[in-house]
């Protein structure tokens, strides 16, 4: 396997010259925009019709709050949302599949269904950004996203046994890679390893990235974004930023960076420490600030795009966009005032 | 593009960067290079195993090299369990791991593990390029660096013009094949041994040093690493040269741009500092200078064998004749203690004053060392060593500076700051803090050092009255770090405000953060590694412009410290004693019966067959003893040591057949069985059958660890029938005898220290051999379990018999002081000459001790880290007080043990 060398996806060069240009937007939360739509259970079962292209799925469990359902029982409700962020200013919407994998989606007992989540949830995203490009002529991009699931592969669920692991790496890979077929084959054009809290998930879905790479003969652009989770500055799994750039550089990535967690403010430095040590673009979406204690996010479009508008002031940053809480006025905002900067220079880094 | 420099990670980054000339990968955690380390692999101790990792990255290795590669355990599931392990140790993971195994699918488990950027050690040409493509690729795809051993199709790379080729073909490969990072590739061109009389090997160190030269030059950013100790293996036995041509090798090596390397830094020799006839001479050898270069090695090497590092310096007593600032300097240098005194108060008499020797040659001294340390000429071992004799020569000096202080009713010069210094009660450990002391006085700080043993309030009131500008607190025992908590508390309670320095042996960052630093919140608790840090740190402190800064700094560290501690404790915690009981292995005994032994009582062994003895012997540990790590017999054909493995092992040959033949070891031994029953933890010795005349009791601990599933919280009494159930344990003391320190030191006095190591070694195997035998014995006729047990001696390395023999001191039960209820059960000194010193070691050194255990279930294992509850137990069992248990125990305390017994115990 060496999918470094294969050559590149077709709309590849034409990303990385926009981005030569441009700071690039990225879109802004599906998960707390499709809350607004308020969903019942059969909303999200289409009334127990959960079909995909060739056969109906079944399973016993609730689907309310399966989002990732969304994209085969109300399709047209996730590309209205995709359409709108992407009007707001977005060059880049993600799929809604952040947790569209057989580890994640066992706890709906929709396993069966992961195929037919990725291939569709593709479809739908490139569906609106088709539509956007349409009405405005710019050229959108779909990433396919990449979760983190709900286990971790180094750390132990079982505090009175650390040598312990709910989830190994081959785990991660297989289903990772089945997920990642499925996103390339609906259209995906980047492959979006977000909300890493542990690396070595995140070094897995790197893996299985290059063997689907592999599997089609091309490879798309990848996109990593870590997250910090609290002030020590340091991944759930412990690591600095430097530590886990050094440990998924090897991925060559069109980005890395940060999304969730904290808000912009606090995302700041860890943002800085990253932008000063790695040789390739950098992508922030942080949250609209910290969730108040009803799990709400109360920041505005204008005071987000502000802290934003700091990153790009300092030169930190390539691709913005938004994570939790953050709407398609946040993105338009964002857009607005991150317009006049230029994007950051990939240079020499700080150690001789 | 950033610069393309060898970036690793573990929970923190490292880069080889420019300014590090040279990485030294830690080797402990390596089971084909550290016994310790495979013995505690075999146990499944992982606790103490996991200590062994956090004590080398707290001594400062940059990347920890693991290894698994044993016959007798599962190499892939012992390195997937202890990165695991690792993984969960955030003092631990911090740095790089470097996988190290020569099975790609023990390489591949590892790499699953981790989450860092790891090395992998090693992949190689060697089963073609199709097999090496494949690895590489799976390496990027990982994410590792790699280590490219000089190997081919052909073989290893034993020339100059082969490792070129075989060095550039990889680099080719893997550059444009594979699209590796050359900066993530690390080649090991192979040390060889040199001076073997062989003539093909003469050129080895050069072709090693040239090949690094030029993959440093022809093949850009790729880095070059390799193992230093094979080089000089034709010198076994004579430490001295052995040293001197490895730091001739790797000064040349690293000049010529060998930038990492597995090396024991603390037995180099300094460069500069080496005899110049045998620096030549060993450059000569090792760069192959002079066609009868290995002629004069040899020659000149008798000069040094058995003269061991120090010895051989004093060979040498030109250095006498120089000026006396060049001998101050040279003792320094080279850590010689034995004139200093005489030499400082000579520079004294020449001085104007007492602190113009300090401020003169002293230091200019130590500048020097300070020089040779930065050039990678000394390692940190030697600049400890200076640091002594540094601190020798101040205290000759001191009372002439006290006198001169008490004459001008003052000290005369200007200190930049009073220091107090004091070892805390109840501790005598005072060399790190006069090593501070000597080192921040050199800086010209006053210092007020106020001993060992120092009460709180002693320090208080000397505080006080000295208006110190900083308090420096040591220890090296475990209870003085309760001490120094004791005493923050009480600097906060008196309302001081001036930093509090916490340094020695026990201490650590974390320890200080957490306990420390909260009860003293008026100023702030520090933490100093060594005394290399206190001048930095003790000029940041009393400096206007640096220390707010620096201490807010401290300040945010010791909250993540404590935050990451607290986040790994919740993963440490220990059962109750009683949850762990709870959790005892349960034997049915229902049905159980053991034979009764033939006799109960002790009996002497006398009819010992040194022949029949050494059929018994397993050889492993006797290569390991000789550092070279390998299974017997594969060791013979290992493709680096083979060759000196062969020859040690004739050697060994050649002296078993004089030692069987002319009878050298006058072995004996004692064995004896007792009726037992299991009382709780402990068992219950009788002299009778019936059980009714009770004897002495063997005390055992139990595993406290939180245990997965379905297995037991073991304590070795859980092998031992309870009441009702009749049941025996025996015991057994054995050694080769007192011969072998005459015969050793015979051979000293004669100049052969090799021979003198070898018979030392030979009687250690005889002692273990002769165990494993008395246990055969014991199995077959004594106690007679096993009647028809027919395992060849081969066979029983690998312990597949029923029934153990865990020796107190050992992981099963590591309390040594149970040796003594077995030395009088068997009335071992009488009955063999075996005596306990009083640490219990047993002399003569030969001899080996032990319990029977005969029930089938029985397995050996590691009790590891125990409560407070249970050594209060224990010690009440025992009949011992609670700190003489704990000072016993104490390796395996998993708690600092505390005046107040308030802690644990949580039920």
């Amino acid at each position: 396997m060496n999918s470094l060398s294969l050559p590149r996806s077709p709309s590849y060069d034409a990303l990385i010259q926009a981005a030569d240009e441009r700071i690039l937007i990225l879109d802004g939360a599906m998960g707390t925009m499709i809350q607004t739509l308020n969903m019942t259970e059969e909303d999200f079962t289409a009334n127990g019709h959960i079909h995909g292209p060739k056969c109906r799925h079944h399973s016993d469990h609730p689907q309310k709050g399966n989002n990732d359902l969304l994209v085969l029982t109300q399709p047209q409700a996730v590309e209205d949302l995709q359409l709108d962020f992407a009007l707001a200013g977005a060059d880049i919407l993600e799929t809604n599949t952040f947790s569209s994998t057989t580890i994640a989606q066992a706890d709906y007992g929709l396993e069966d269904a992961v195929h037919d989540l990725n291939v569709a949830g593709a479809q739908v995203a490139r569906r609106a950004a088709d539509r956007a490009t349409a009405q405005d002529g710019k050229p959108r991009w779909v990433a396919g996203a990449v979760g983190p699931t709900n286990r971790t592969a180094s750390i132990s669920p079982d505090v009175n046994d650390p040598g312990y692991r709910a989830v190994t790496f081959d785990d991660l890979r297989a289903a990772y890679g089945q997920q990642i077929d499925g996103l390339i084959a609906g259209g995906s054009d980047l492959i979006l390893i977000e909300t890493i809290f542990d690396t070595l998930n995140a070094k897995a879905a790197i893996f299985a990235a290059l063997e689907s790479f592999a599997k089609v003969g091309r490879q798309l652009p990848i996109m990593i974004s870590g997250t910090i989770t609290d002030a020590s500055g340091r991944t759930l799994s412990g690591q600095t930023p430097t530590a886990f750039w050094h440990s998924v550089r090897h991925a060559r990535p069109f980005t890395v960076g940060l999304n969730c967690a904290l808000g912009a403010d606090a995302m700041r430095p860890h943002l800085a420490e990253l932008a000063g040590v790695a040789d390739t673009r950098i992508c922030a979406y942080p949250n609209a600030g910290l969730p108040n204690a009803f799990g709400q996010y109360d920041e505005t479009p204008e005071q987000t795009a502000k802290l934003v508008e700091v990153f790009a002031r300092e030169g930190l940053i390539n691709v913005a966009g938004g994570c939790c809480g953050t709407t398609p006025d946040h993105i338009r905002a964002i857009a607005e005032h991150v317009a006049p900067y230029a994007p950051r220079q990939i240079k020499e880094t700080a150690d001789v | 593009m950033s610069k393309p420099l060898l970036r690793l990670s573990g929970l923190e980054p490292f880069v080889l960067t420019a300014d590090i000339p040279f990485v030294n990968v830690g080797e402990r955690t390596n089971v084909t290079g550290s016994a310790k380390f495979r013995k505690l692999i075999t146990n499944r101790d992982y606790a103490t195993a996991l200590d062994v990792a956090r004590d080398q990255v707290e001594n400062g290795a940059q990347i920890i090299d693991v290894n698994m590669d044993e016959g007798l355990i599962d190499s892939k599931q012992a390195m997937i369990d202890f990165l695991n392990l690792i993984a969960a140790e955030p003092d631990i993971a911090r740095v790089p791991i470097m996988i190290d195994s020569s099975k790609w699918e023990v390489i591949e488990a590892g790499l699953k593990c981790v989450q860092g950027k790891p090395v992998v050690n090693s992949i190689s040409l060697k089963e073609g390029e199709e097999a090496f493509i494949h690895h590489a690729s799976l390496c990027l795809a990982y994410g590792a660096a790699v280590v490219v051993m000089a190997f081919d199709e052909a073989g290893q790379a034993d020339t100059l013009q082969r490792k070129i080729e075989i060095c550039e073909r990889a680099y080719r490969v893997l550059t444009e094949k594979v699209g590796f990072p050359p900066e993530d590739i690390i080649f090991d061109p192979n040390v060889f041994a040199v001076a073997t009389g062989i003539e093909e090997h003469n050129n080895y160190g050069v072709d090693f040093i040239e090949a690094t030269r030029w993959i440093r030059q022809n093949l850009p950013h790729a880095h070059v690493s390799g193992g230093v100790s094979n080089l000089s293996f034709s010198f076994r036995g004579n430490e001295p040269v052995r040293e001197a041509m490895h730091a001739v090798f790797l000064y040349h090596a690293i000049q010529a741009g060998m930038d990492m390397g597995i090396v024991n830094a603390g037995q180099l020799a300094v460069y500069d500092q080496i005899d110049a006839d045998l620096r030549d001479a060993c450059e000569d050898v090792v760069l192959n200078r002079t066609p009868d270069a290995t002629e004069n090695l040899l020659e000149i090497a008798e000069r040094y064998r058995g003269a061991g590092g120090g010895k051989t310096r004093e060979k040498d007593m030109s250095w006498r004749e120089w000026p006396i600032d060049k001998r101050l300097e040279h003792a320094l240098v080279n850590g010689i203690t034995e004139f200093i005194d005489a030499d400082t108060e000579e520079a004294r008499q020449q001085a104007e004053r007492p602190l113009h020797v300090i401020e003169g040659p002293l230091m200019a001294g130590m500048n020097v060392v300070g020089d040779l340390f930065g050039a990678g000429k000394m390692f940190l071992p030697q600049v400890v060593k200076s640091a002594r004799v540094m601190k020798q020569a101040v205290a000759v000096l001191l009372p002439y500076m006290e006198e001169e202080k008490r004459q001008n009713g003052g000290d005369g010069r200007e200190a930049a700051g009073k220091v107090l210094m004091a070892t805390v009660k109840g501790d005598v450990h005072d060399i790190g803090k006069n090593i501070v002391g000597v080192v921040l006085a050199c800086n010209n700080y006053e210092i007020i050092d106020l001993g060992v043993m120092v009460p709180p309030q002693k320090i208080l009131e000397e505080a006080r009255k000295h208006n110190v500008d900083i308090i420096g607190l040591s220890g090296l025992i475990t209870p003085s770090l309760d001490e120094m908590v004791h005493l923050a508390t009480e600097l906060e309670k008196e309302g001081f405000d001036v930093p509090l320095l916490i340094g020695g042996a026990t201490t650590s960052k974390v320890h200080t953060a957490v306990k420390i630093a909260p009860q003293y919140q008026c100023n702030q608790a520090i933490y100093v590694t060594d005394a290399s840090r206190a001048v930095g740190v003790v000029s940041a402190l009393l400096s206007d412009t640096q220390r707010d800064e620096y201490v807010a700094g401290i300040r945010s560290e010791y909250t993540e410290v404590t935050e990451r501690h607290e986040r790994a404790e919740l993963a440490k915690q220990r059962l109750p004693l009683a949850a762990a009981r709870a959790n005892a292995m349960q034997i049915d005994w229902t049905d159980y019966t053991v034979q009764a032994p033939k006799f109960t009582g002790q009996k002497v062994i006398k009819d010992w067959d040194l022949a029949e003895i050494a059929r018994y012997i397993d050889w492993t540990p006797f290569f390991q003893t000789w550092e070279l790590k390998g299974v017997y017999p594969r060791i013979l054909e290992h493709e680096k040591y083979g060759e000196a493995a062969r020859n040690l092992f004739a050697d060994a040959q050649a002296m078993l057949q004089r030692i069987i033949g002319e009878t050298w070891f006058k072995p004996r031994a004692v064995v004896g069985f007792w009726p037992a029953n299991r009382t709780g933890d402990d068992i219950q010795l009788f002299a009778d059958d019936a059980r009714t005349q009770p004897l002495d009791v063997l005390h055992t601990l139990r595993q406290q660890t939180s245990k997965r599933k379905d297995s037991p919280n073991l304590a070795l009494a859980d092998f031992v029938a309870p009441e009702g159930t009749p049941d025996y344990v025996g015991g057994f003391v054995v050694t080769a005898g007192p011969e072998e320190d005459t015969i050793a030191k015979k051979f000293e006095d004669a100049g052969d220290d090799y021979s003198a190591i070898m018979v030392k070694a030979l009687a250690d195997r005889f002692a273990e051999a002769m165990a494993e035998m008395l246990h055969q014995r014991v199995r077959r006729d004594y106690w007679g379990y096993a009647k028809d047990e027919a395992f060849t001696p081969d066979e029983l390395i690998k312990e597949p018999y029923r029934g153990i023999r865990p020796a107190p001191g050992y992981p099963a039960q590591p309390d040594h002081t149970e040796k003594v209820t077995l030395f009088k059960m068997l009335d071992a000194e009488a009955n063999t000459g075996i005596a306990l010193t009083e640490s219990m070691a047993m002399w003569p050194g030969a001899s080996v001790s032990g319990l029977y255990i005969g029930h089938p279930d029985a397995y050996y294992f590691g009790v590891a880290k125990v409560e407070r509850d249970q050594v209060e137990d224990y010690a009440a069992r025992k009949g011992m007080e609670v700190a003489e248990a704990e000072r016993w125990l104490a390796p395996i305390l998993n708690y600092r043990s505390r005046p107040v017994a308030s802690q644990v115990a949580a039920e």
